[in-house]
């Protein structure tokens, strides 16, 4: 008896299914996660690596078993079908990818939300809020307005521009300013005064980055965190991340920025927050001349 | 109604034979070939560009060329296959030889026009190649951002923005005439439903490039004013805004990448019905769909700069939108496959370029849905998870239809056939040097290799050494198929008129084809997808051509 058609494709279904859902699952293709939206990250990586794997195996297949078995034999110079076209394949095959997109979509949102993506400087519901909007700035550098060189008086704190922000909730943020230039990062650090080629952050808690461009457009991208943010000369920009794993990640510039982009690379090292506190008490200016003498035992 | 003909226009002074290759000729069918063959050589160079770039990665240190010179070499290779490669020969290559035939007319709209928008082509390659052994070329990359753009040294980036701006403007040229030869000379009885497919993908992309170009161009005015005039529209320096240039920059430069496979997207419309014996699948949504990519294909411009400054709500519209065109997309790539389905399916060179055209854009199709999330891209962008991605839609996708495409409509051009072994061999090596070449870039990408630079962490050495090697596959792959364009015109099996038993217009002539592409009334062809069999339908070996695209006999 003849197996039938529905039958069939039911089954070859299912298995591509099972198949994709395996493969994203069970094939790991990211670096290290190490910050809190990593996983958060690699879990929307593994929906889309898993609908990706069931539409590409079955579209193959597709055109590998119509290859074989439509194949034209020798000596045969008929026609195939004169099928012009199916209305309700039609639908189908518009409702399904639709729905699928409109998934992905509204699931990709909600990660976006949840990385702090949309909670941050809405300078464009600011703008449409003018007296709020300059509170709505300062929020954004009130850690580190002191300090900050840009912020000439505090109610012309500069606006920005791009990037994720801590959305305001966060408290104990470690503001870093972050400057780049053609061929280095130069972090400094307000709460410390410490100015530093390599970025050295404590586990666990909350890090914004403040950062500007000197001369062209450059990119501040660790893998392991999955976060990129243009930096942006005459437009500053935010990035927040909380490490969760201690040790030492690449911070690598993303964006042409000339000859030497290539070489154009830095660390970010997570310390624990006691040695992060050892490490701020050892290069700060600052805490160096006061606190020297009462903590040398324990240091 | 009126139809110009290139024979208003010919006197005694017009070259015959193949020196009118190499003139101002008028006639669509020449300046198709213009086209094709520039964009070939055209092609070898900025293959030979990505040789010295793959020849780069081969190592993780910046050893084979000086880092000026590399970033020289990747704006090159970028601007060349772009704009001289991929958007002549399927826009005007293919467009001029095919558009006029589809529609039942004797030549172009505008035939001067046309020729112009093919002569303007040479001397912007000329000039922008020329400008790496004058004036050193650009530097900035084929997006020329400011204020890299502005800071580089500035007579290559002004050559090359000349260079652009002739490109641009012979796109636009091209695109009125597509546009008009469409919708105006078509043969009388002639309706826009019946057209072969390949006339909507070139009206829609038309329609793309008459409103997106001339942005590309305005914005490129703009910053040669910055960098000779010292204005400041993008310089910071000068209160200048940078990210105004990537969202004047990208309102072009996404819609071009709807310019380069759109047309592709006619092209193997027309292919797969006729080696698979069916009719097109779906003719009327085939239709709508092109439309909806070319509505689409306008509002999503942004997502190229999800990691730039850009608000939040913009980077939620752009994903939204960029996620949309995959449906209409979608529709087209299984209407090609219902086509395949049940059909006599020959496995010469076309059909298998085309069917790994399917497989190769499929799989950048995935990985551009990925990148419409704004979460998946922020991480990715600027990576070589991105290079792998557009390679795999304007190599895999375009580029593999173009091969197809010359096997297919070579008899039409030389009245011979190319060798098909050759082609085949030709397909193995291209797939697998292709699919070596880019797939490992997907990986590099995620685990953190940037784009456009010289040097690398070295724990990516393997991979790029095996993507060189396919890179070198992909080099080696042009030479059979070298070798069988050029014995093929002289030692190649004579083709006969029509050697695919095709129903589209322009096999119902001879091959080549007249100056006035028909002796006598161009045929009305109103089902030039009418393959196959019904219980009730004569067999194709009993009917004439004229039984079938006029429709006598038919049902």
């Amino acid at each position: 008896m003849p197996i039938p058609s529905s039958l069939v494709t039911l089954l070859v279904g299912m298995a591509l299914v099972l198949s994709g859902l395996w493969v994203g699952y069970n094939v790991n293709l990211l670096p290290l996660d190490a910050s809190v939206n990593a996983p958060v990250y690699d879990s929307l990586f593994r929906v889309l690596f898993s609908i990706g794997t069931i539409l590409f195996l079955g579209i193959v297949g597709l055109v590998v078993f119509s290859l074989v078995r439509f194949r034209r034999r020798a000596g045969d110079h008929t026609d195939g079908l004169a099928i012009e076209g199916n209305l309700l394949l039609e639908i189908v095959w518009t409702a399904i990818p639709a729905i699928v997109v409109l998934f992905v979509g509204i699931y990709s949102y909600d990660i976006y939300e949840r990385m702090g993506g949309m909670s941050s400087l809405n300078d464009h519901s600011a703008m449409h809020r003018m007296p709020a909007m300059e509170t709505m700035e300062a929020s954004v550098s009130t850690a580190g307005a002191g300090a900050d060189p840009m912020a000439g008086t505090a109610l012309k704190a500069p606006r920005v521009w791009g990037g994720i922000g801590t959305g305001g909730g966060e408290t104990n943020v470690l503001p870093v300013e972050v400057t780049a230039m053609q061929f280095a990062f130069i972090f400094h650090y307000p709460e410390g005064d410490i100015t530093s080629g390599e970025l050295h952050v404590p586990n666990g808690r909350p890090v914004e980055l403040r950062m500007k461009a000197n001369d062209v457009i450059h990119a501040f991208w660790v893998p392991q965190f999955r976060l990129k943010q243009d930096v942006i000369p005459g437009q500053p920009t935010v990035l927040t991340f909380t490490p969760t794993k201690a040790g030492s990640y690449p911070i690598i510039c993303a964006e042409l920025c000339g000859p030497y982009h290539g070489g154009m690379r830095s660390t970010v090292v997570v310390h624990e927050p006691d040695a992060y506190d050892a490490w701020l008490r050892k290069n700060s200016p600052v805490t160096a001349t006061v606190a020297s003498a009462p903590s040398t035992p324990t240091a | 109604m009126t139809v110009a003909s290139p024979n208003d226009f010919q006197d005694s002074l017009q070259p015959q034979g193949w020196l009118r290759y190499f003139s101002f000729s008028l006639d669509h069918k020449v300046i198709g070939i213009q086209y094709l063959v520039t964009g070939f050589i055209f092609y070898f160079i900025g293959g030979a560009l990505a040789g010295v770039i793959r020849a780069e990665l081969a190592s993780p240190i910046s050893d084979f060329v000086s880092r000026e010179t590399y970033n020289e070499v990747l704006t090159l290779h970028g601007t060349v296959m772009i704009f001289l490669w991929i958007v002549p020969v399927v826009n005007g290559g293919f467009g001029n030889y095919l558009i006029p035939f589809y529609v039942g007319a004797r030549d172009m709209a505008f035939p001067r026009l046309n020729a112009v928008a093919f002569w303007m082509i040479p001397p912007a390659g000329i000039l922008l190649i020329g400008s790496y052994f004058i004036t050193g070329a650009a530097q900035s990359g084929w997006t020329a951002y400011p204020p890299l753009s502005i800071t580089t040294p500035a007579l290559g980036q002004v050559v090359w923005i000349v260079s652009v701006l002739l490109l641009g403007g012979s796109s636009i040229f091209g695109g009125i005439n597509f546009i008009a030869t469409v919708l105006k000379l078509r043969r009388p009885g002639l309706k826009l439903m019946q057209l072969p497919m390949y006339c909507w993908a070139m009206l829609g992309t038309s329609i793309l490039v008459v409103l997106s170009t001339p942005v590309l161009a305005g914005t490129l005015l703009l910053l040669s004013f910055d960098i000779v005039a010292h204005t400041g529209f993008f310089n910071p320096a000068l209160g200048g805004n940078v990210v105004v240039y990537q969202h004047l920059f990208w309102f072009y430069s996404h819609p071009a990448v709807y310019i380069m496979v759109l047309p592709a997207f006619g092209l193997v419309s027309e292919i797969l019905p006729i080696h698979a014996r069916k009719p097109l699948f779906g003719y009327t949504t085939m239709v709508y769909s092109i439309m909806a990519i070319v509505v689409l294909g306008l509002v999503v411009w942004a997502h190229h700069m999800f990691t730039s400054g850009t608000p939040p709500w913009m980077r939620l519209f752009f994903t939204i939108a960029t996620s949309f065109i995959a449906v209409p997309t979608g529709i087209k790539f299984f209407n090609w496959l219902a086509t395949l389905w049940g059909g006599k399916l020959a496995l010469n060179s076309a059909m298998l370029f085309s069917c790994a055209f399917i497989v190769n854009f499929v799989f950048g199709g995935i990985t551009g849905v990925a990148l419409a999330q704004v979460p998946f891209d922020i991480h990715v962008h600027d990576t070589y998870f991105v290079v792998g991605h557009f390679h795999y839609i304007v190599y895999g996708g375009t580029v593999f239809v173009i091969f197809a495409s010359i096997y297919h409509w070579y008899p039409k051009f030389t009245g011979r056939m190319l060798n098909e072994d050759l082609g085949r061999l030709h397909f193995l090596l291209t797939f697998v040097g292709f699919n070596l070449c880019f797939a490992p870039q997907h990986w590099l990408g995620l685990n953190g290799m940037p784009r456009r630079v010289a040097e690398y962490d070295p724990s990516f050495t393997t991979l790029n050494q095996i993507s060189s090697v396919g890179a070198l596959l992909m080099a080696i792959s042009s030479l059979p198929f070298l070798y069988n364009v050029l014995v093929s015109a002289f030692r190649g099996q004579v083709a006969g008129d029509n050697p695919w038993n095709a129903l589209t217009p322009e096999w119902l002539t001879s091959s080549p084809p007249p100056v006035e592409n028909w002796v006598g009334a161009a045929p009305l062809v109103e089902h030039p997808y009418g393959y196959g069999v019904d219980e009730d339908t004569l067999s194709l070996e009993a009917a004439t051509g004229r039984d079938l695209w006029s429709g006598t006999g038919r049902r």
